[in-house]
């Protein structure tokens, strides 16, 4: 599949609002998890202390 | 060959095992991820009805496979616990349970976006959606009624009990496309019939499931490793632990 410019890629054949919001939103809930993850080893370990 | 199988039964002995695995699964993760990616963009083919919508099967399917695959070991671990009244065992059902939510509402999220331009509409309560609709509301049950209980002992065993209650859903979900008439179509992928999908597109879709499946054990043993530490915060090698990492 060559999409020829950035513009089509983004555009997803006029899909781009489907595609892209699955995958952004799908992106950021996995980063948001693995930020509190760190956040909870860190308050656990502070506890600890 | 004398193997000690029960060595790594105990938190003190699992946790740095854990901290280990998880890196390893999160670089397997990283790299499946990548190159199922890419060739679900860049080499499969646009879908001949659907454009390129489709192409939001590369997280749908996997999301909602994970969605039930973690409910299940979630279960196996729950009960193994309540058999056997082993420690471990509760923490991992209780560490599976965040990342088996987030994974459900993937899987709904992604199809409602995909259900809008291919079916006109954002939702539909048909079998299939509406079922893993209450397997969102399992596992947010599970965690509501753990933290409702005070002794980790006593929520371990509770929310057990629901867990293995709540697994007559899986089949449910599972099958619902085909005992019940759905909006959702039927499988895509069989094990007794050949794929109904282009290979490209197959293969894409089957990396980004092991890149997702190497994610979350990644995760669920990450956040295993914070539930030892806050269980075990009065033991010894929690302490030892604690003052080594600044």
């Amino acid at each position: 599949m060559t999409w020829g410019s950035l513009d089509n890629f983004l555009a997803m054949g006029g899909y781009g609002l489907y595609v892209w919001g699955s995958y952004l939103v799908t992106f950021a809930l996995i980063v948001t998890e693995l930020i509190l993850l760190a956040r909870r080893k860190r308050n656990a370990i502070g506890r600890i202390r | 060959m004398n193997i000690n199988w029960f060595k790594y039964s105990s938190p003190q002995t699992f946790f740095p095992l854990a901290g280990k695995l998880a890196l390893w699964f999160g670089a397997l993760a990283l790299l499946a991820c990548a190159v199922g990616l890419y060739l679900g963009f860049f080499v499969a083919p646009s879908d001949a009805q659907q454009g390129e919508s489709y192409r939001i099967i590369f997280i749908h399917v996997p999301a909602a496979w994970m969605s039930m695959f973690l409910y299940v070991v979630m279960a196996f671990w729950a009960g193994l616990g309540l058999a056997f009244n082993t420690r471990l065992s509760g923490m991992m059902a209780s560490a599976i349970a965040p990342t088996g939510a987030l994974f459900t509402f993937i899987a709904l999220w992604t199809g409602s976006l995909w259900g809008k331009p291919t079916w006109g509409t954002w939702w539909v309560w048909d079998a299939r959606l509406t079922s893993e609709l209450i397997l969102l509301f399992l596992y947010f049950g599970f965690m509501a009624l753990q933290a409702a209980i005070d002794d980790p002992r006593r929520a371990d065993k509770a929310g057990a009990l629901l867990a293995l209650v709540g697994i007559v859903n899986v089949p449910i979900i599972y099958f619902s496309v085909k005992w019940w008439n759905t909006l959702h179509q039927g499988a895509s992928v069989s094990l007794t019939k050949s794929p109904s999908m282009a290979a490209t597109m197959l293969t894409a879709m089957l990396i980004m499931t092991f890149g997702f499946w190497f994610y979350c054990i990644a995760a669920v043993l990450l956040r295993a490793r914070c539930i030892m530490l806050e269980r075990e915060r009065s033991s010894d090698w929690a302490g030892q632990y604690a003052r080594a990492a600044v």
